[in-house]
């Protein structure tokens, strides 16, 4: 279109004016966050969106076509990297959208007949907008990626798979178990016995306060495929209430190994595994 | 909800059951699910298909991987000219039995993935849709 | 035509089931290794399934047969390497492979046979190797 491309030299053409008056803009907003960005680092950022903004209207005024795939790209960098840095998304946003104020100011002095200031301001807004809209959702999307890892990563931290002994392996649960995290602490603890190659695992549960008909049948799944890959499982620490609920939910627990406390699992662990202790040592003489 | 990937797939040999366990194997990796979520499709997908060629006389599976919101899946179809499956319901309760009896692998398959619909009509044929959602 | 190779260590037979394994393949194992047990006069057999990704009910039942076959030739059989989430998904599946061992890796399945070789032995009245 004409008016489109008279728009986009102009912008090109007052380049440095509108960078100045965007930062600035930016400099006296309520969002703006110098304790999260240096002022050096927006200005940067600011300058290469505008240049790539500018070239990218030249070819066409509709964000969808590949002519504005550089530019979006560079947003997509924007966005995580201000995600990382703790930036919210409206703020992130909100460095698209102050350019308007610039960007209609231009508007106005080009279209001083007024004829185009409507179409020049329309496509403008629709402009920002969309690629405003765009970083928001990426912002979003790299919160939600990186709440997940973090998720992950604790889960990770708070089911710890421990060697006993050659052969032996522990996992002491604590804390309330849903279906999802008992799922991923199983899994895990399958991975580690072959890892490992340990054929006894002794799963704890002596901090689980309560076990749904979901968790204990997770438990018992877990006990019959870690058999089915060669190995045995102990279960020990069952609280009195659990022992009740086990038996009211109907669970068979006869074909699971079960002891009161680690120590005894323990104990039938290295029995079990033939391990040899050797006898105690002597005391030290002085 | 969109269909991300649709293509169907002939089952006439127990080579196309291996063929059809990659496919719902490549499926998976691209919907990203988690190994062991792979590993149950993959295996529903064999036993069904293998359903489809010795007790179908052979049919066609139906590869759907789909996205619903955030939410992405997998869906796949069994359709053979058979004899169908008389009763459904004692099809549905038979467990496995490894060595000795055939055992469909209808309940077992059932419990590995999240949807599973059947019809079957005796002389005609049966059809099983089966999915798993991330 | 291809076939899954068998080797032999000692008195037992190992085989690596490495292929995403069709039919014939499966069918073709099992011949050939029932004639081996007979021919090395093998008293062991070990499988190594830690390359199978999937194991569905034909692969069980295909175990399950070497297993009962092998036992009528004398042989004990151990299965060897089963990864979790194949296990998992058997334990699901409702498959459990009745009468069949399984060890984590081929060594602890070679301490396990040589266990029950050596009882076998024993038992026979003869002196073990």
């Amino acid at each position: 279109m004409e008016s489109q491309n008279k728009l986009a030299e102009s912008i090109r053409g007052h380049h440095e004016g509108i960078l100045k008056e965007w930062v600035d803009t930016q400099l006296t907003a309520p969002t703006l966050r110098l304790d999260l960005m240096k002022e050096s680092e927006l200005r940067d950022e600011s300058r290469e969106f505008l240049t790539l903004f500018s070239h990218a209207l030249i070819g066409t005024s509709d964000p969808g076509a590949p002519a504005w795939k550089a530019t979006k790209d560079f947003l997509a960098q924007v966005a995580k990297s201000r995600a990382l840095r703790g930036f919210s998304p409206y703020e992130t946003a909100t460095f698209i959208f102050s350019l308007k104020q610039a960007l209609f100011g231009l508007a106005g002095t080009v279209n001083k007949d007024g004829k185009n200031l409507f179409t020049d301001l329309w496509t403008l807004t629709q402009l920002i907008d969309s690629l405003g809209l765009y970083t928001i959702e990426l912002h979003q999307k790299n919160r939600e990626e990186i709440i997940q890892r973090q998720q992950q990563e604790l889960l990770e931290l708070s089911t710890p798979v421990v060697q006993l002994y050659e052969n032996i392996l522990a996992l002491p649960l604590i804390g309330t178990l849903d279906s999802a995290r008992t799922q991923i602490v199983m899994e895990s603890l399958l991975e580690r016995i072959v890892e490992t190659g340990s054929i006894i695992a002794i799963i704890d549960i002596t901090g689980v306060p309560t076990v749904d008909t979901l968790v204990a049948q997770h438990l018992l799944k877990t006990v019959a495929a870690a058999r089915l890959m060669g190995a045995d499982c102990i279960i020990s620490g069952i609280r009195p209430q659990i022992a009740q609920t086990i038996v009211h939910l109907g669970v068979n627990l006869n074909d699971v190994i079960t002891k009161a406390t680690l120590a005894d699992a323990f104990l039938v662990a290295l029995q079990r595994t033939g391990a040899n202790l050797g006898k105690p040592l002597a005391p030290k003489k002085d | 909800m969109a269909t991300l990937r649709d293509e169907a797939f002939p089952i006439r040999s127990s080579d196309d059951i291996v063929k059809v366990r990659q496919i719902t194997r490549e499926l998976a990796l691209m919907q990203t699910f988690s190994l062991v979520d792979q590993t149950k499709i993959v295996t529903a997908a064999s036993e069904l298909a293998r359903n489809a060629l010795e007790h179908g006389g052979g049919g066609e599976v139906r590869f759907e991987a789909l996205q619903e919101g955030s939410r992405r899946g997998i869906r796949l179809t069994f359709v053979d000219q058979g004899p169908g499956i008389p009763d459904l319901e004692q099809a549905l309760k038979d467990g496995f039995t490894t060595g000795g009896g055939m055992g469909l692998g209808l309940s077992g398959s059932k419990r590995l993935v999240n949807e599973f619909e059947i019809h079957s009509e005796v002389g005609k044929g049966t059809r099983v849709t089966i999915a798993r959602w991330k | 035509m291809e076939r899954i190779p068998i080797l032999k260590m000692g008195k037992v037979l190992l085989v690596t089931v490495q292929v995403d394994m069709h039919d014939r393949l499966a069918m073709t194992l099992q011949d050939d290794l029932t004639a081996r047990i007979v021919k090395d006069h093998a008293h062991g057999v070990l499988i190594d399934i830690s390359s199978l990704e999937v194991v569905d009910s034909f692969i069980g039942r295909m175990i399950g047969n070497i297993a009962n076959m092998a036992r009528v030739l004398d042989a004990d059989t151990v299965v060897v390497g089963m990864r979790p989430a194949v296990a998992i998904t058997l334990v699901e599946l409702g498959l459990s492979l009745p009468g069949v061992r399984t060890a984590l890796n081929v060594d602890k399945g070679v301490e396990m046979l040589k266990g029950s070789m050596e009882q076998r032995a024993s038992a026979n009245g003869h002196a073990t190797r």
